[in-house]
């Protein structure tokens, strides 16, 4: 079992796990999160070689590093793992993001407590992605979610305790129609007579009944949307980032909102794609909403991490707004604003946190003239909001370039005209982000006192520097990355859809 | 008359010997011998769960009838019965620190009579097949858990607590004797058997459905399904918490088993036709009202009475899934539910024991002061809601895909529902969380240390709740051992 690289994703996190409850002080705190993290961003590095190596040799099997191990073997449940291109370039996002969380939580209080449930909600993240076993995928999707209250309820600061339920019972709402929706997958999954499976691959040959697809469709989509930030079920999204510690903010934003899109695309769609055909339209309205909603409503917040939260929204919207679009172009955009969204947003929270840590306030009209006090946090915030805004060279362009292209290819008039909203939506963001940059960076220095205060310690640039690292990785070798993904696009659901 | 035949009754039998042994120690062991009743009565009856478990996993258990066919046990019979046992087990460990205190002295023993008596009640309800000696097992289940009730003679609440529990529990036989009546009135007869065939071949006549409906309203009353849950709060709230949590798990769950072998084996025949949609409708409004009920309670013991009535209406999709799948998963669930409820009432006996303290508000800060029952605590709550990787997550998911299992689009939305409902239960489960992990208040229980026997209930009952569902050997041992009984040839 052991011998699967996969396995030791979930097997990691839960030795870290271990290893934390045997800790009896901070600095055995910090040593287990960055040895585990660091030993996590190793694998993914060497699943990431072993992979492009495997693809190179030839072999185009929908997924690689496949195994199985019987768990329910009456209801023929497995632990079931396997990996594509956009699960590799998921894992490896998830284990950079948790490698600087853990350095951008360096002195966080009651650390134990904290790392026990950072790496809890890690732990579901990675087995989401490696699962694909649609019982243990739900699992673990929800291992991810609960984690998410205590961290907010407790290590969070303003309206905490409000914002931790609402989040929680949103998410929770969105995983109550995800479970009806798997299970009617699970009773349609194979021809009458034949057994029924959970598996994924298994469950793709034997096309689930169009008839029924029209009705699990949008309960799995629903589910997983919600954690997509999908309009208007993402009202859980401002607060929730808003009122999380850093870490969690930037592994919420930069993964689990991830896994709402990811689960759109393996789940609802991959597996029923006639009916994602015809049901698309009213998904691409409410995806088209969050596009601009969220862009819009970035532009009139003070609070930093509101006016993030917000962009936030705007660019899963994205996400999801390109999946939807059914093409090969415009989803592995889709692929590529996750990676970017992830890594960059991920670096806008910790820059955000670290930037609170020393004025003791996000509200950017109580600040002003940062630049010259802290250079180095506000180059960084300077080059994350450039790669939001879609600069050329950062990470970005590259994916909003590549949705909008592909979006484009459809011919009707519908998508034409949602595929322009959507365009409209670069230019609002370069609106607040430049509004924010020239308030908060440039100009008058707003309080006295901010003049005494210091530059990034050594843990804080080398999280940042890594985040940044890996932004211009995809803005400058695209290439690479849609190479990576664009197996997973196999001709099979393409078939269905006639394209 | 045949003797040997009241071997086939050998857990039935194994109770009896445990409670002959306890009556005959009570009674002519010195006084100062009385301290140890309560682990002499814990250990004996340990040993006849074992004995269950020895005989079933040795295959000694098959299905056999005694009595002229008035007994029936089987595989699946015995299954819940060892999960009756277990609870059971747990419940006396749990009370041992109460029912070992002075104030209990004189009457430690009739304490550990009454529950036995009220588990061989249990059985006998679950393996009757016919309905003398089911309303025997009944009225022998139902009344001395009144007594139990009325246990803490020294406070008002027991009391009022233990009439309206026998009002209802003689009102409710009474309700369901008035349905046995009209049962009577179709098939002439009280065999299960003889009244399937009677209800398969009759039409749907005004006396059967009025038969169904009393008979479910009965059971109703026992198992706290709205609108027959009235005496619920109150109920657990006065009573001692060893009988609360003893009337909040085994009572119900038996009862729950018991009122499956009724439908199916007498009215199986009519469940599309009438009782699906009468059953359908109370389980939309007991999972509802149960949960619209636990949101505002601040008792633990009112809160955790409104949460077991919506626990009540998700058993219950085992019996409206009506086929073996969901057979199984309502056994699990049961077992599941009786190891997070008490682990649960375990931290709260604990602290009422050590503090008074009962509301949710002196739980404030519980974290700080006592983390490990806290985080007890913790884990039960997670459990009920449903949260992996808890025992509940499994139990919840297996129960939803055993009724979807029939197949209707009516389930299909019914599961919908549930699962809305989860929501909603989530919210006040984390509510106790809230106010255990998150609650800025100075902490009102302070620090102490817990009784050996409660900590030994803690720690059985946490096991359970993380093992039970990753363990996969116990659901598919209950799945395998649904699908050999002859439960099938009652489900359509």
């Amino acid at each position: 079992m052991f011998s699967n690289i996969l396995i030791w994703f979930v097997v990691i996190p839960l030795l870290m796990l271990a290893g934390l409850g045997l800790c009896r002080d901070v600095k055995q705190v910090r040593a287990v999160a960055v040895a585990g993290s660091t030993a996590l961003i190793a694998r993914s590095v060497k699943l990431l070689v072993d992979y492009l190596a495997i693809r190179a040799a030839g072999d185009t099997a929908p997924m690689l590093f496949q195994g199985s191990w019987t768990w329910f073997a009456p209801l023929n449940i497995n632990l079931a793992v396997g990996v594509d291109g956009i699960s590799v370039a998921m894992i490896l996002l998830s284990s950079i993001i948790l490698f600087t969380g853990s350095f951008a939580s360096w002195q966080v209080p009651q650390p134990k407590a904290f790392f026990l449930w950072l790496i809890l909600l890690s732990t579901g993240v990675f087995g989401f992605f490696i699962s694909i076993d649609l019982f243990t995928m739900f699992m673990f999707y929800e291992v991810a979610l609960i984690p998410m209250y205590l961290l907010i309820g407790v290590w969070g600061t303003g309206r905490k305790e409000y914002s931790a339920m609402k989040l929680t019972l949103m998410l929770m709402g969105g995983s109550a129609f995800l479970m009806l929706g798997l299970i009617g997958i699970y009773y349609h999954s194979a021809p009458a007579g034949q057994p029924l499976t959970w598996n994924i691959l298994e469950i793709v040959n034997n096309t689930i009944d169009p008839a029924w697809q029209r009705f699990l469709f949008p309960m799995t989509f629903v589910g997983f949307g919600v954690l997509g930030a999908m309009f208007p079920f993402h009202t859980w999204s401002p607060d929730g980032h808003a009122c999380a510690p850093t870490a969690v903010s930037m592994l919420h934003a930069g993964v689990l909102m991830k896994l709402g899109g990811y689960g759109c695309f393996r789940v609802a769609i991959y597996l029923m794609p006639q009916a994602a055909n015809e049901l698309a339209w009213i998904f691409l309205i409410l995806t088209g909403i969050s596009v601009v909603y969220g862009a819009f409503s970035a532009c009139v917040q003070t609070d930093l991490k509101y006016i993030n939260a917000y962009s936030s929204v705007s660019h899963c919207g994205l996400v999801l707004f390109a999946i939807l679009m059914l093409n090969t172009t415009a989803m592995t955009g889709a692929i590529m604003q996750m990676l970017s969204h992830g890594l960059m947003t991920a670096l806008f929270f910790a820059l955000i946190g670290m930037i609170y840590g020393r004025t003791h306030t996000r509200d950017i009209t109580k600040m002003g003239g940062l630049m010259r006090i802290m250079p180095y946090l506000c180059v960084c915030y300077v080059i994350a909001g450039m790669a939001s805004l879609g600069l050329p060279g950062l990470s970005g362009f590259v994916a909003e370039m590549t949705i909008f292209v592909g979006s484009f290819q459809h011919a009707d008039m519908f998508h034409r005209v949602f595929t322009i909203v959507a365009c409209c939506s670069i230019v609002i963001t370069a609106v607040y982000i430049l509004r924010v940059v020239g308030k908060l960076l440039f100009g008058p220095v707003y309080d006295k006192h901010h003049l005494e205060l210091t530059d990034a310690t050594w843990w804080e640039r080398f999280s940042t520097a890594c985040l940044i690292v890996s932004v211009a990785a995809i803005g400058c070798f695209p290439n690479f990355f849609s190479n990576l993904i664009k197996f997973t696009f196999s001709p099979e659901i393409f078939k269905v859809l006639g394209m | 008359m045949d003797y040997s035949q009241f071997l086939v009754m050998k857990q039935e039998l194994a109770v009896l010997v445990v409670f002959l042994l306890v009556f005959l120690y009570d009674t002519f062991m010195p006084r100062g011998a009385g301290k140890a009743l309560p682990v002499f009565t814990t250990v004996l009856l340990l040993l006849a769960t074992a004995a269950g478990f020895c005989s079933q996993c040795l295959g000694s258990s098959c299905a056999a009838e005694a009595f002229a066919g008035m007994y029936a046990t089987s595989p699946v019979i015995s299954a819940i019965k060892n999960i009756l046992n277990i609870g059971a087990v747990i419940v006396l460990i749990q009370s041992i620190s109460w029912a070992g205190s002075d104030s209990m002295r004189i009457r430690r023993g009739e304490f550990y009579e009454l529950l036995l008596v009220t588990l061989f009640g249990m059985y006998l309800m679950i393996s009757a097949r016919h309905f003398l000696l089911f309303v025997i097992g009944l009225e022998c289940a139902s009344l001395p858990l009144a007594a139990m009730v009325a246990f803490d003679k020294n406070r008002y609440e027991s009391h009022e607590a233990a009439v309206k529990y026998i009002l209802t529990a003689v009102f409710s036989s009474a309700v369901f004797m008035m349905g046995l009546s009209f049962v009577y009135a179709l098939g002439g007869s009280l065999y299960f058997s003889d009244l399937y065939l009677t209800v398969a071949a009759g039409g749907t006549s005004l006396m059967l459905v009025l038969a169904i409906a009393f008979v479910i309203a009965g059971m109703g009353f026992k198992l706290s399904l709205v609108p027959f849950h009235l005496w619920t709060a109150d109920v657990y709230q006065g009573a001692p918490t060893s009988v609360t949590s003893y009337l909040s798990v085994i009572s119900k769950g038996s009862a729950a088993f018991a009122f499956l072998v009724i439908m199916a084996q007498v009215f199986g025949t009519c469940y599309a036709r009438v009782w699906e949609w009468m059953l359908y409708a109370i389980i939309i409004v007991t999972i509802t009202v149960g949960n619209l009920f636990a949101m505002r309670q601040n008792n633990m013991k009112r809160f955790l009475a409104f949460s077991s009535i919506s626990q009540a209406g998700y058993i219950m999709l085992g019996v409206i899934g009506f086929n073996t799948m969901s057979m199984a998963a309502m056994m699990y669930y049961i077992l599941v539910y009786i190891f997070s409820n008490l682990a649960a009432f375990g931290v709260i006996g604990a602290i009422e024991r050590a503090t008074g303290k009962l509301d949710m508000s002196d739980y404030s800060g519980l974290s700080k002061t006592n983390p490990r029952l806290a985080l007890c605590m913790m884990l039960a709550m997670f459990s009920l809601a449903g949260i992996p990787p808890f025992a509940g997550f499994f139990s919840k998911f297996f129960i939803f895909t055993g009724a979807i299992n029939q197949g209707s689009v009516a389930i299909y939305v019914l599961v919908l529902i549930a699962l809305i409902n989860t929501i909603i239960s989530l919210y006040y489960y984390l509510l106790v969380v809230k106010a255990m992990y998150i609650n800025p208040d100075e902490p009102v229980v302070l620090p102490f240390k817990s009784t050996c026997s409660e900590r030994l209930g803690l720690w059985i009952t946490v096991a359970g709740i993380l093992l039970l569902g990753i363990a996969s050997c116990v659901y598919t041992w209950l799945l395998d051992t649904s699908f050999v009984s002859n439960f099938a040839a009652y489900f359509m």
